[in-house]
């Protein structure tokens, strides 16, 4: 079973009268523990796509099914809910909750996925160790780097050990060698952790990491590269 | 980190705002508790000064009080000593009562004939005892502009007045005003002046008898038989009766006198039984119980009236005070409510993205709406506190500062005093109030919080 499976998805927005079509019969298998990096320019549907994958948008047509469940008929509680347990997010802009601490951050989602205390403490500590950062535990966001607010941000979507985590450019906001290391840092907890990791991104070095690339361009797959062995397949033709 | 400590974070944020919001709310709260102070103040006095005066409730003939104000002997209540007996016994009554006394109401003119005045006066008949001992009920322990009577101990004959009758009646002895021409010094005889000594002895005896002999009054009223009757009376007092009104007509007398100038020889009647009970809610169970005891006795033709009914003035008093406390507590509800409202509407939208980052993370709908609902309630919380505490410290110092005010239609000022500690309900109220008006402000931000598409929210810069 993938972690997530798109059947025939499309989405609409309308901007009043006007219809814009942002995705459009897209149909994808996220495979399981691997980096996924959805690739394409601005204004091709990569967020939109993340965003369904994520649970946090529904489609006009077509089927998601994430951790085997069918979502977007989900009502919005238990759509909350799943999320909570099965689904981390790393945010371009971090998007740390700015009078938590670090330390409480990170253990925000436990809180919401109602983990008793004695095994939040031993998560977050090790999350923290994890991303080398149990010197800063008590600071606010605010009195944290680019980096160190990322770390943080990849700290707080594993915590509750989800099968999936989604990052929406998480190294446009810094500059490449920070980049690097995060993508360092994501790449290592990834397999540690044995998380599917899905990007949307066109940061070349985030490429050179993956294992699966999706392209998409105007709404629709047009291509997919998966790393199996060593070998490199190759579906579809790319922009 | 649970909802509530997050709320309390999320207001230490922007204090500059929080305090202001805060401030909003204790100037609110503040003026809403003064005022509801003051018109505490103003009811539980005029309730007290009436209740003094004419008891918590009466037993009267049907229609006294409409139709026989002006005709007492119509309308007199016949063998009210065993009724009277019969109430102070009554193992029900007995333990609500502070005093059951009669009184005789009459109409008649008082005249004071040696200075070629007379006079309208509205005389009551009175066990003064028993009136000073129901000037002492104070259930709520305002101040008491009540003086007991000084008939306690005086002669038959001897009758107090309003300031406004003496005035008119011009016992100018009886005046703190220098410019009362009595006129009613007889002149000197004239003819060969007497020896010294009897002039000296007939000036003692004249100047220990004069403020008596100028005191006194003739008091001409209709009998039940119609017939009229005269008592001469010794006035030994002029009070300030505080209504101006009845400062003027005001006279009160013992009851024998009052029921001997009315009934003469024949039986003694009054006009009503005077109930003063312990407590003021103890009203409904005692008239209660007094009708079942005129039921018991036959006295059909008697009725029970409250102290709101027998002094129209005490429910439109209140009624004034109360729709000028509501139009005001409105007013400052709905500052209050923007206010809050305006604030809890830039928090939402100052972290719309903090908000679709709590959704994407799981955080329920309900859960958004819980975080901003308690932040208000938190505002209103402390802003309830503080607005109590200064409420509290303003009503010390106006009770303490000796402003007064003449009411309209009163003969005296009154202190200006507001009950803000010693009012539980009103503090309740306010306190219940403004907490209220902060989550209704809070109400409308949170839910279209709550309701925001997560990933317009995300969006959000």
């Amino acid at each position: 079973m993938h972690p997530v499976s798109l059947y025939n998805v499309g989405k609409v927005y309308r901007l009043g009268a006007v219809e814009v079509p942002a995705l459009s019969d897209i149909t994808l298998d996220i495979r399981r523990g691997v980096f996924t990096v959805i690739s394409g320019p601005s204004g091709s549907g990569k967020t939109t796509l993340l965003n369904l994958i994520g649970c946090i948008d529904t489609p006009d047509q077509g089927e998601i099914r994430v951790a085997g469940q069918t979502v977007q008929a989900m009502p919005d509680d238990a759509l909350s809910d799943f999320r909570a347990h099965h689904i981390g997010f790393i945010f371009q802009s971090f998007n740390l909750i700015p009078v938590l601490t670090a330390y409480e951050n990170i253990e925000y989602p436990l809180r919401l996925a109602k983990v008793g205390a004695a095994e939040r403490r031993q998560r977050v500590e090790a999350l923290l160790e994890a991303v080398g950062l149990e010197s800063r535990r008590n600071n606010l966001p605010a009195q944290l780097s680019g980096g160190q607010r990322q770390r943080v941000a990849i700290a707080r979507a594993l915590a509750t050990a989800p099968g999936l985590v989604l990052a929406d450019e998480p190294t446009a906001n810094l500059d490449s060698q920070t980049g690097a290391e995060i993508i360092a840092l994501m790449r290592r907890m990834q397999r540690e952790q044995d998380v599917s990791f899905v990007f949307s991104s066109h940061d070349p070095q985030v490429h050179a990491e993956a294992d699966d690339v999706v392209f998409i361009r105007d709404g629709r797959i047009v291509g997919l590269e998966r790393q199996r062995n060593g070998q490199t397949d190759v579906q579809g033709g790319r922009s | 980190m649970n909802t509530w400590s997050l709320a309390w974070r999320n207001l230490l944020r922007n204090r500059r705002r929080s305090l202001t919001t805060l401030l909003a709310m204790v100037i609110g709260l503040v003026a809403i508790l003064i005022f509801g102070g003051y018109r505490s103040n103003i009811a539980y006095g005029t309730q007290t000064g009436f209740v003094q005066q004419t008891g918590h409730l009466q037993v009267q003939r049907k229609g006294y009080y409409l139709d026989g104000g002006d005709n007492p002997t119509a309308y007199g209540i016949a063998g009210y000593e065993a009724l009277l007996a019969h109430i102070r016994q009554d193992p029900v009554l007995a333990p609500m009562l502070v005093m059951a006394t009669p009184t005789l109401q009459l109409g008649g003119i008082a005249g004071n004939f040696s200075a070629g005045v007379s006079r309208s006066v509205m005389a009551t008949g009175l066990i003064p005892e028993d009136r000073n001992r129901m000037l002492e009920w104070n259930e709520y322990g305002v101040i008491s502009y009540a003086q007991p009577l000084p008939l306690v101990g005086a002669p038959g004959d001897a009758v107090l007045v309003g300031m406004g009758v003496a005035r008119k009646l011009k016992l100018c002895a009886l005046l703190d005003t220098s410019d009362c021409v009595s006129g009613g010094a007889p002149k000197a005889a004239e003819g060969a002046g007497v020896p010294d000594d009897i002039a000296a002895l007939s000036s003692l005896e004249g100047s220990a008898r004069a403020p008596s002999a100028e005191n006194r009054i003739e008091m001409l009223a209709a009998t039940a038989r119609g017939a009229p009757n005269v008592a001469s009376l010794n006035v030994i007092k002029a009070s300030n009766m505080g209504i101006k009104a009845l400062d003027d007509v005001y006279m009160a007398m013992h009851l024998a006198q009052a029921q001997r100038l009315i009934y003469g020889a024949a039986t003694p009647q009054v006009t009503a039984i005077l109930i003063q009970l312990q407590h003021t809610a103890q009203i409904p169970a005692a008239r209660q119980r007094l009708l079942a005891l005129l039921a018991e006795s036959g006295q059909t033709g008697l009725e029970v009236l409250d102290f709101e009914t027998l002094n129209p003035t005490y429910r439109q008093t209140n009624e004034f005070m109360d729709s000028m406390f509501g139009f005001i507590a409105l007013l400052i509800g709905v500052i209050v409510l923007f206010t809050i409202g305006n604030t809890m509407s830039t928090a939402v939208v100052e972290r719309t993205a903090e908000i679709g980052t709590l959704r994407a993370m799981g955080l329920r709908r309900s859960g958004i709406r819980r975080l901003f609902l308690c932040e208000a309630l938190q505002l209103g919380l402390i802003g309830a506190a503080i607005g109590v505490l200064s409420a509290l410290a303003v009503a010390y110092a106006i009770n303490h500062s000796g402003w007064s005010w003449t009411p309209p239609g009163y003969a005296y000022a009154y202190l200006i005093l507001v009950r803000v500690g010693e009012d539980l309900p009103l503090l309740a109220g306010s306190v219940t109030g403004i907490i209220g008006v902060t989550l209704l402000s809070a109400w409308w931000p949170a839910r279209r919080a709550a309701r925001s598409m997560i990933v317009d929210a995300l969006r959000h810069a």
